[in-house]
């Protein structure tokens, strides 16, 4: 995933002069996971920006530097940190176009590693993507492979709207194909990452990993999931979803972050709404523990949605 | 005096133009508030209509301004259409915003006036990231940025200057310090009291201090803050002592300050003293500034008129403008 994301950002850095980087610790220390490791001896400290630790500020640039003609490209350390900076996201970047009558354009791409796992605890490990998913004028992408990372980023830095790029930071180290030519990956497209016809399972990031550990585990039993992966989390793409709940008549939802309000609670609504009579039960919903993200190893995990957790809730829901 | 001596008549008159545009503008949109046509939060700029004029009477056309929701006075001082301006604040379509944004946001790309930030110190980095870009393509513009002394409390304050500062922007920071962040008056709120200086210093850069009642002293400052932010010698910051006339916004008793202090301020209306300067040494004829009144009251009738007559937006405008 690293080495996808990178060539992504050089493709971009290459093809477009008014193309930066911006973030904290991304020039001389290679960013905080490494994903921008030696650009600052290949661009030079005014394309990849070393900034203050001034969250708001720098954001707010980047996104005035954006209406102003560049095509910055933003790194937060973590999206736990991205909570000081909501105010010029929100309230300019993913507003001034409308507040100004479609005056202005703002083509800011921001990546924010995201997620928990690694035991960084409650400041460091809360996911926000969901709430950001819930912004009218922002795009918000969450991939799981190589494939679709660099995908994703190339179809956000042809997008003139702020595009959000959630990074589960356990993927980092994820291997997977990515061919030579320049594929995109659109925005607003869900993936079948598995054909099956028994139950859809619906996930994000590394909520599919989990999923194909559910199909797994299924399979053993002669089950057949079918596995989606959202990848755009806005806009939704719920025809994908729909079609396969049409097939296999039952769903499980697994998400990684709170389970209140988080994302799957969205797409659980919509499926209640567009696809009450295509399912057999309830919709199994599966999320995070509503809880702070605790310190200790197995305290994480235990808070954190695994296959069998899903399991239970499938076999609670559907009997199966 | 010699500063008013070697200015253009012609410049004098329009300066004066445009402080009675903005006076008549925001008295006109306080009667049509009581009425109910102007509606939300109205914020007016009486009493400081010499630093918007005065400020962006020295930049050029491909210099950015930024402001926060108290701008009226420097949307109209920038040449927006007063027409289109007097049309947001009644919520039509013909708006600077298309009727979406209203007083606190008048946008108007076409020259360069970037709003219209109605979180208070939200709009600081905005005027950062305008200035990178500039820096950034060579650009030969610099950004003036209004603000408040309420927003000096902010982080995104003390985060902008310091950013400026570093990579040397282009910006000039305008504080149009009128003594009260709502009812607060600096002193109640602020460490340091009214005393700007060191919020300057600390960011490396000097602060300028002006009268903001004084058209000409607001112009040589601003000049001379232009100069050096365009040379490269990064932001400036200037001070300017101000004062508005009337509540912070029409939902304002001003029950926080006295009756004398606003009279004391209203001797110094740049209103009255400007003209009378005028006159006084022969610069500009009172018939003249007479001419100018009557023309201006006229434009303004003409700008509310336009705004009743135009259209409502239609509801497919609600989905329009998210995204590009
Ligand atoms: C983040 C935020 N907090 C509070 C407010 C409410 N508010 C609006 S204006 C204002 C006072 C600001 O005063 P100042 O910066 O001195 O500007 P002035 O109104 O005097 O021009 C306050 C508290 C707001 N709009 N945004
Ligand atoms: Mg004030």
């Amino acid at each position: 995933m690293r080495e996808a994301l990178q060539r992504g950002l050089r493709e971009a850095l290459d093809g477009n002069p008014n193309v930066y980087l911006m973030g904290e610790d991304i020039g001389a220390y290679g960013g905080a996971y490494a994903i921008t490791a030696g650009f600052i001896d290949e661009y030079g400290p005014e394309r990849i920006r070393d900034v203050p630790i001034s969250e708001n500020t720098f954001v707010g640039a980047a996104i005035g530097s954006a209406i102003g003609g560049l095509r910055p490209i933003v790194e937060f350390m973590s999206i736990s940190f991205s909570l000081l900076a909501f105010d010029q996201m929100i309230n300019i970047g993913a507003a001034i176009r409308y507040m100004s009558g479609g005056q202005f354009k703002v083509p800011i791409v921001i990546r924010a590693p995201t997620g928990s796992g690694i035991q960084l605890a409650a400041t460091h490990s809360h996911a926000f993507e969901n709430w950001l998913a819930s912004v009218p004028g922002f795009r918000v992408v969450a991939p799981t492979t190589p494939y679709d990372a660099l995908g994703l980023l190339r179809s956000a830095l042809a997008e003139d709207n702020p595009v959000i790029m959630a990074e589960h930071v356990s993927l980092y180290g994820r291997r997977g194909e990515v061919p030579d030519d320049r594929y995109t990956v659109p925005i607003g497209k869900a993936d079948v990452k598995l054909a099956g016809s028994d139950i859809t399972l619906v996930a994000f990031a590394h909520g599919v990993v989990t999923a194909f550990e559910v199909a797994d585990k299924l399979k053993e039993r002669g089950i057949a999931a079918e596995v989606i992966d959202l990848r755009s989390l806005r806009p939704l793409d719920m025809d994908t979803i729909l079609k396969s709940i049409a097939k296999t008549n039952r769903v499980a939802l697994i998400d990684d972050n709170w389970r209140t309000g988080g994302m799957m609670a969205e797409v659980s609504a919509q499926i209640s709404e567009q696809g009450f009579d295509l399912l057999d039960g309830p919709v199994a919903r599966v999320g995070g523990d509503d809880v702070p993200a605790p310190y200790s190893r197995p305290l994480e995990q235990l808070v954190i949605p695994d296959s069998d957790r899903v399991i239970q809730a499938i076999q609670k829901t559907y009997g199966i | 005096m010699k500063v008013l001596e070697r200015a253009k008549k012609t410049l004098l008159a329009d300066l004066f133009r445009q402080m009675y545009l903005i006076r008549v503008f925001e008295e006109k949109c306080g009667e049509l508030y009581g009425k109910g046509l102007i509606r939300g939060f109205l914020h007016l700029y009486i009493g400081q209509e010499a630093n918007a004029v005065g400020a962006i009477s020295v930049l050029r056309p491909e210099d950015h301004i930024v402001t926060h929701y108290r701008d009226h006075g420097h949307a109209l001082a920038r040449g927006l259409d007063v027409n289109r301006c007097m049309a947001e604040l009644f919520g039509r379509a013909t708006g600077v915003s298309r009727g979406k944004g209203g007083s606190m946001h008048l946008f108007d790309a076409s020259r360069n006036f970037y709003g219209g930030h109605a979180i208070v110190g939200g709009h600081f980095p905005l005027a950062c990231g305008l200035a990178l870009a500039a820096q950034y393509k060579r650009e030969d513009r610099v950004v003036l940025v209004f603000f408040g002394d309420g927003s000096v409390n902010q982080g995104t304050f003390h985060e902008a200057m310091n950013l400026a500062s570093l990579w040397r922007l282009p910006v000039i920071f305008y504080l149009e310090n009128n003594l009260y962040g709502m009812g607060s008056a600096a002193g109640r709120v602020r460490a340091a009291g009214s005393d700007f200086q060191g919020a300057g210093h600390a960011y490396g850069m000097d602060v300028v201090t002006v009268d903001g009642m004084d058209v000409m002293a607001v112009r040589e400052a601003t000049q001379a803050a232009a100069e050096r932010a365009r040379s490269g010698k990064g932001p400036a910051f200037i001070e300017a002592k101000t004062f508005r006339f009337q509540g912070h916004s029409m939902a304002d008793p001003v029950k926080y300050r006295g009756h004398s202090e606003v009279e004391h301020w209203r001797k110094r209306d740049p209103l009255v003293t400007f003209p009378r300067t005028l006159v006084e040494n022969g610069l500009v004829p009172e018939k003249e500034l007479d001419r100018i009144r009557k023309e201006v009251e006229a434009t303004i009738d003409e700008a509310i008129k336009f705004a009743e007559d135009s259209p409502w937006p239609g509801p497919e405008a609600v989905n329009e403008d998210i995204y590009a």
